[in-house]
């Protein structure tokens, strides 16, 4: 007798419960667990004091990301230079420290593969289909491009994870997000999931488990689904994923830590029998044209407050919902705008390209598309381009795109979370924009008073070359 | 863990929407290692402000937050929850929380209980003046006029709290299942295992 048919999610959920308690709560197992700075020092003091080890060092990655400077780490004589802030230093340390003392195989600083742990664990292939990966971080959604079932957890399941290799979880509701028709020319993943979480908002998916469904997502690449998948937090879900398919399997096959030999075999076998069975049923359905989706910018400090390029800033009493119009009033107060103003009228001081959503090869080769033989203008004052990691870095630069961004006035950094948050030196000035490609526009989150536009990094770029927030497609003609 | 049972005293009357955990702690508070002290860094752009509710003598010591629709949306940081224990907070009521957050203030013994938008409204206006009681064993919040809220909560974490439990060592005690599984694990998927030479 057939099997109920069953979803991506439940399929992967299903393959990973050790058990099931009578409440309903499971414990599932976790195929590959990704360690950074910032949310791991307590998870390993918290196993010292409790006198545990770690279950499984062999499926823990560890990378510093998030507090590392992106200014060379390397003096001239090759030795390292110190970081200057002392609490950095010392949460640094603490990593390498900690998995020196537990086992966990740790990519250091200055290690050609070091980068941002979302953009490291795809490209080693630790992260690899209908797995479960975690990480103390909400953007390991990102994983789920490739197809597997990856999400945030906070210090104590990172604890949990370690002593135990499972997590206690109930399973999530599914919600279909179905994107019907193409994306237009210049319209890029970015804009598509801007757009998303302007339509579902930032609960849309609260206590859900996203698959992104629909031929745009068939034609994406790699790059673009993970910069998708890598958002589904900001539209509320701890998870978003797409099925994998060859686009994959080629992607990640010879990677460091993906099956080789007869093993790659079974496993592709595997993976092609993840994909949503036919008449699966999801808990909540959401269809999106792609033809709706323009050129997107945030005008707020929600990431659901996105707009079309060629629109204005919203006048709060716009919004119907009476919570809504406060938040949007004290937005455009944050953000320093008055309602009615064209988007493409704002000018900006900062450009940030980078982050675990966008700083891939592909990122860096749309911006750089853009900027080819142009300057950055006169009123922006600071323009960085931050690889996702050292070896997304050598790509660029054997591609000459370092060359192209420096001509136009960029940095050129080492990798690293950079402008995304303000926890390391790059951050944007009180009072100031920044067009950046990452993927939040909270207040404060680049920096005290920092005013964040999210945007695509085609959209950025544009944004550095006329100084202003921009339709790149007028850039592309 | 420590157990949780009732909670009763002064809530603050904070009420917004979509509070994300930047606003809850900004990152740059995040280089601890320690879990302690972050009551300082907390709500910092909202506490910027005079005339906050946070440094409002009225509300010193209280126990209780009271806040509006998806709060602690956004990052993972669990700092977010030991910043509200620093800060003496013991539960949240909202009429939603982001996924995340609520599993760490679980976690951490902090109790969130979801009410509909009316309640919040009406406690609101109460903790203005007066404290608010939460029985978690009768899943009811209650005040001195009379007002009776019923909130749902999932059964494992209720018992958990109630009882402080420890989480991991409960895990453990599975570890035979745990065990049974990888090795199944490791028959059927056996590339999942990466102790082995990995690829030149």
């Amino acid at each position: 007798m057939a099997s109920r048919p069953r979803t991506l999610y439940e399929k992967i959920w299903d393959a990973h419960v050790v058990d099931r308690r009578p409440d309903g709560t499971c414990i599932v197992y976790i195929d590959r667990h990704l360690v950074h700075e910032v949310t791991s020092p307590q998870a390993f003091d918290g196993l010292r004091v409790a006198g545990r080890k770690v279950r499984r060092p062999d499926l823990t990655l560890a990378v510093p990301d998030h507090n590392l400077p992106t200014t060379p780490r390397l003096a001239a004589d090759g030795t390292p230079i110190p970081i200057a802030d002392p609490q950095s230093a010392q949460q640094l340390a603490a990593l390498e420290r900690n998995t020196a003392e537990f086992g966990i195989e740790y990519i250091d600083a200055n290690a050609p593969e070091q980068g941002i742990v979302h953009v490291v664990g795809p490209e080693q292939g630790f992260s690899l289909p209908g797995t479960t990966i975690v990480c103390g971080d909400s953007h390991t959604a990102a994983h789920g491009g490739i197809g597997a079932l990856a999400f945030g957890i906070g210090t104590s399941e990172v604890e949990h994870v370690l002593a135990t290799q499972t997590l206690l979880l109930k399973p999530s509701k599914s919600m279909e997000v179905r994107v019907e028709s193409e994306l237009g020319p210049g319209i890029t993943p970015k804009d598509l999931i801007l757009h998303i979480i302007g339509v579902i908002g930032t609960a849309g998916g609260t206590g859900h488990v996203i698959e992104y469904r629909g031929p745009v997502f068939e034609r994406m690449s790699i790059e673009g689904r993970l910069t998708v998948c890598n958002m589904s937090i900001e539209g509320g879900a701890r998870a978003g994923l797409i099925a994998p398919d060859d686009k994959v399997f080629d992607w990640l096959e010879g990677r460091p830590f993906a099956p080789n030999g007869s093993e790659w075999d079974r496993a592709v076998d595997w993976w092609r029998s993840l994909a949503t069975d036919p008449g699966a049923q999801f808990d909540k359905s959401v269809v999106i044209d792609a033809n709706d989706v323009e050129p997107t910018v945030t005008w707020g400090t929600s990431p659901e407050d996105v707009a079309a390029i060629g629109a204005s800033v919203p006048f709060p009493d716009s919004f119907a919902d009476p919570a809504k119009r406060t938040a949007a009033a004290n937005s455009l107060d944050y953000m320093g705008l008055e309602p009615g103003t064209p988007l493409a009228e704002i000018a900006v001081e900062n450009i940030f390209i980078g982050s675990c959503t966008n700083s891939r090869i592909e990122d860096l080769r749309a911006a750089s598309e853009v900027l080819r033989g142009r300057k950055k203008a006169a009123n922006v004052r600071w323009a960085i381009a931050v690889p996702g990691s050292g070896l997304v870095k050598r790509q660029a630069e054997a591609e000459g795109l370092d060359r192209i961004f420096i001509e136009a006035g960029f940095e050129w950094r080492e990798p690293g979370c950079s402008a995304c948050l303000a926890m390391n030196p790059d951050k944007v000035p009180a009072g100031e924009r920044c067009a950046s490609t990452s993927n939040r526009n909270f207040v404060g989150r680049q920096g005290p008073g920092a005013r964040t536009h999210l945007m695509s990094p085609a959209m950025a770029a544009a944004a550095a070359v006329t100084g202003r927030l921009t339709d790149v497609r007028e850039l592309l003609r | 863990m420590q157990p949780v049972d009732t909670i009763e005293g002064r809530a603050i009357p904070f009420g917004a929407a979509n509070v994300d955990t930047d606003v809850i702690i900004p990152a740059h508070w995040l280089k601890t290692v320690t879990r302690d002290g972050l009551g300082k860094g907390a709500f910092e752009t909202v506490r910027a402000k005079p005339g906050n509710v946070f440094d409002d003598p009225e509300f010193a010591g209280a126990s209780i937050l009271i806040t509006g629709d998806n709060f602690g949306c956004g990052s993972s940081r669990e700092h977010a929850a030991w910043a509200l224990t620093d800060l003496g907070i013991k539960a949240v009521i909202a009429p939603s929380f982001s996924d995340i957050f609520s599993g760490n203030a679980f976690k951490n013994g902090i109790l969130t209980v979801e009410l509909p938008q009316e309640a919040i409204d009406r406690l609101l206006e109460v903790a203005q003046t007066d404290p608010i009681a939460i029985d978690l064993g009768a899943q009811s919040v209650t005040t001195q006029f009379q007002d009776r809220f019923h909130f749902d909560i999932d059964p494992f974490r209720k018992a958990c709290l109630l009882d402080g439990t420890d989480e991991i060592g409960l895990t453990l005690a599975s570890g035979d299942a745990i065990e049974k599984y990888e090795n199944n694990r490791a028959g059927a998927l056996p590339w999942l295992d990466t102790n082995r030479e990995r690829a030149a």
